[in-house]
């Protein structure tokens, strides 16, 4: 049995023949030209036949694979028309005597390396459409026409790396998955696989050896790994996760565009975390209804100093339109000693936990509530924001933030910059305090989401980060699930709202829980809401019971 | 000459596409030379990659400059263009 293990990119297990696939760059080529005139020509003529078929691929593809894979061949037919690379393959032609094809690889090359050193992964990989463009256009003047699979039935494609523009048109049906030597997440192959839904493996180095050609490989796109030559067990143990990972995958798209809803018509609102705008898109890939928790420390903390109002609106207009009507509910700054950034200047703390951390810091330093809350506001125009006060525990807290938010307000109208009035403004239940002082909290904001991770912490007096504290911290203990029961009533009796935004939320074996409470939303991470919502179409309200609160 | 700083709110940055299609939209202006500038260094918007070799990012403020007889227009496009692509 062989075990090669690499990076899975994406999900799925398949299994099937190998076929190498060779790079296009290693094709031997003519160094001389035959003079500058007349490879200067030879160029031009190549690069107009490479755009040419290039805009042809991208209406075809658009059909067939989708806007991305259009996008790719728009992108590289204008790599092809760049002015600098034109003025480097001129150079190479008039300057060094060299032959249009050589001279187009080594401006590919050139211009590759650029941005292979670049910070950025995401442009690092543009390398490879560099290097694809320049071997399109010497394809065309060695005269050599697409390569395609040379095989009857559906193979594994292995590679040192795939040129993007290359496997996007290959023929779909003979491919099952793709297992490359080199790349990442952020490579063409794996966004490629993911958007057909094959599984990919990347960074399988040397072990994946070419004289594995033609052996029967399996693949899982989930762990990375790939297995020849598997023994009985193992194989079984794959073909038993295959199956279970298909039918799951069929009931889960099923969920697609379902309400969710109780079998006995209780609603309950289905919304996600997310971290940064990046996270948009996969809250509506997995269908979600809404943003439940926007956590904005992404702008404090990837900067060396303040975000400005500017770019805290651009990125909470940004979601917000995107969400295109969906609430978004965006939590003022919850940072603290244990996760912040220097700039803050916040000293070393003996207890982190109970430090200066979240709306306390916001309301010891003003100016910055006020910078966040404007960009909010402003904000707020653009689609359904609501706006939510982490780590509350006393009522003058909450009162102060309304103050905040009414100058703020106040502001914007003497400027005559436009915002929503009724912008719903709600506190995160997280300390006990804030538990048992519901009632009032209740009569001051439009609603509650309760963080059970920092509750469950409190409520405990146990750190849940700490290894060896594991048995003494129950993410279900009743102590926690009483609270929350106090904190829905308190908000049920004020006529708000109340959700779960923790990791509980997700936690399917609480669902008969969350709906005993009566809880109206849950947020969860993206991928837990098809999940959910199948939970939560097969369950009965009426039935769940309270019996846990009695541990 | 006109110019405007914008801050780029796109969490790619000014990547492969929107770059592309900026490219596209400058070289329609012919004589008005359109440059995007990031800190030191600035570059035409029609050099592509030279654009993507900037590796503007999300939160990076750029200033864009027009010059030439249709400086106004193609200020007002760059503008647009900007605001709804990154």
């Amino acid at each position: 049995m062989i075990l090669l293990k690499g990076q899975g990119v994406s999900p799925g297990m398949v299994s099937g023949p190998l076929y190498f696939w060779g790079r296009r760059g290693n094709t031997p080529l003519p160094r001389e030209g035959m003079g500058a005139e007349a490879e200067l020509s030879r160029f031009t003529r190549a690069r107009q036949a490479a755009v040419h078929q290039l805009h042809a691929l991208a209406e075809r593809s658009r059909v067939s694979a989708g806007d991305e894979a259009a996008v790719l061949f728009e992108t590289h037919a204008m790599l092809a028309e760049d002015e600098d690379f034109e003025k480097c393959v001129r150079k190479l032609i008039e300057g060094a005597n060299r032959s249009a094809e050589s001279a187009l690889r080594e401006a590919g090359e050139q211009f590759a390396s650029l941005f292979e050193q670049m910070e950025d992964g995401y442009m690092r990989e543009r390398a490879a459409d560099i290097r694809d463009v320049a071997e399109r256009m010497i394809g065309h003047l060695l005269g050599t026409t697409d390569r395609k699979i040379d095989s009857e039935a559906p193979v594994i494609l292995a590679a040192d790396d795939l040129a993007p523009s290359e496997t996007v048109q290959l023929d779909k049906r003979l491919i099952l998955g793709f297992a490359t030597r080199t790349g990442s997440g952020s490579s063409h192959t794996a966004i490629l696989a993911r958007t057909i839904g094959i599984p990919a493996v990347c960074a399988l180095g040397d072990s994946l050896r070419e004289e594995y050609a033609g052996q029967i490989a399996w693949l899982d796109g989930e762990t990375g790994q790939m297995i020849l030559e598997p023994d009985e067990r193992t194989l079984s143990a794959f073909s038993d996760k295959q199956i279970k990972q298909q039918e799951m995958r069929r009931t889960l798209e099923g969920m697609r565009g379902k309400e969710d809803v109780t079998l006995d018509g209780r609603r309950i609102n289905l919304y996600c975390n997310i971290a940064s705008p990046e996270d948009v898109h996969s809250v509506l890939e997995n269908d979600g209804q809404g943003i439940g928790l926007f956590r904005s420390e992404f702008l404090y903390l990837s900067s060396d100093d303040y975000p400005d109002e500017e770019r805290q609106f651009c990125a909470y207009r940004d979601v917000a339109a995107r969400m295109n009507g969906k609430p978004v509910i965006i939590r003022t700054l919850d940072i603290g000693a244990d996760k912040q950034a220097d700039y803050f200047g916040i000293k070393r703390e003996e207890n982190p936990a109970l430090g200066l951390r979240a709306i306390r810091i916001c309301l010891n330093r003003p100016e910055i509530l006020h910078s966040q809350l404007r960009a909010l506001y402003r904000a707020s125009a653009y689609g359904r924001i609501a706006i939510m006060f982490p780590m509350i525990a006393s009522l003058w807290e909450v009162r102060e933030c309304k103050r905040a938010c009414q100058r703020v307000m106040a502001e914007l109208e003497q400027e005559g910059i436009p915002f929503r009035r009724e912008t719903e403004l709600g506190v995160m239940i997280e300390t006990p305090a804030a538990v048992l002082i519901a009632g009032e909290l209740a009569r001051e904001v439009d609603f509650f989401s309760v963080g059970t991770n920092d509750l469950t912490q409190y409520m405990l007096a146990c750190d849940r980060q700490q290894g060896d504290l594991e048995r003494f911290f129950d993410p279900h203990h009743p102590a926690v699930l009483r609270a929350l029961k106090l904190a829905a009533d308190a908000a049920h009796d004020a006529g708000i709202w109340i959700g779960v935004c923790g990791e509980l939320a997700a936690d399917l074996s609480l669902l008969p829980i969350f709906l005993a409470i009566g809880v109206d939303e849950l947020s969860v991470t993206p991928p837990a809401v098809l999940p959910l919502r199948m939970e939560i179409r097969k369950s009965i309200a009426k039935t769940c019971t309270l019996d846990r609160l009695n541990g | 000459m006109r110019r405007f700083s914008y801050t780029i709110t796109d969490s790619l940055g000014i990547h492969a596409r929107p770059a592309g299609l900026l490219a596209k939209t400058a070289k329609a202006f012919g004589d008005t030379q359109i440059t995007i500038g990031k800190g030191e260094e600035a570059v035409r918007a029609t050099q592509l990659m030279k654009l993507m070799a900037l590796g503007i990012r999300q939160g990076d403020t750029v200033t864009v400059t027009t010059e030439g007889p249709d400086e106004a227009e193609a200020e007002k496009q760059m503008r647009k263009f900007f605001e709804e692509n990154l």
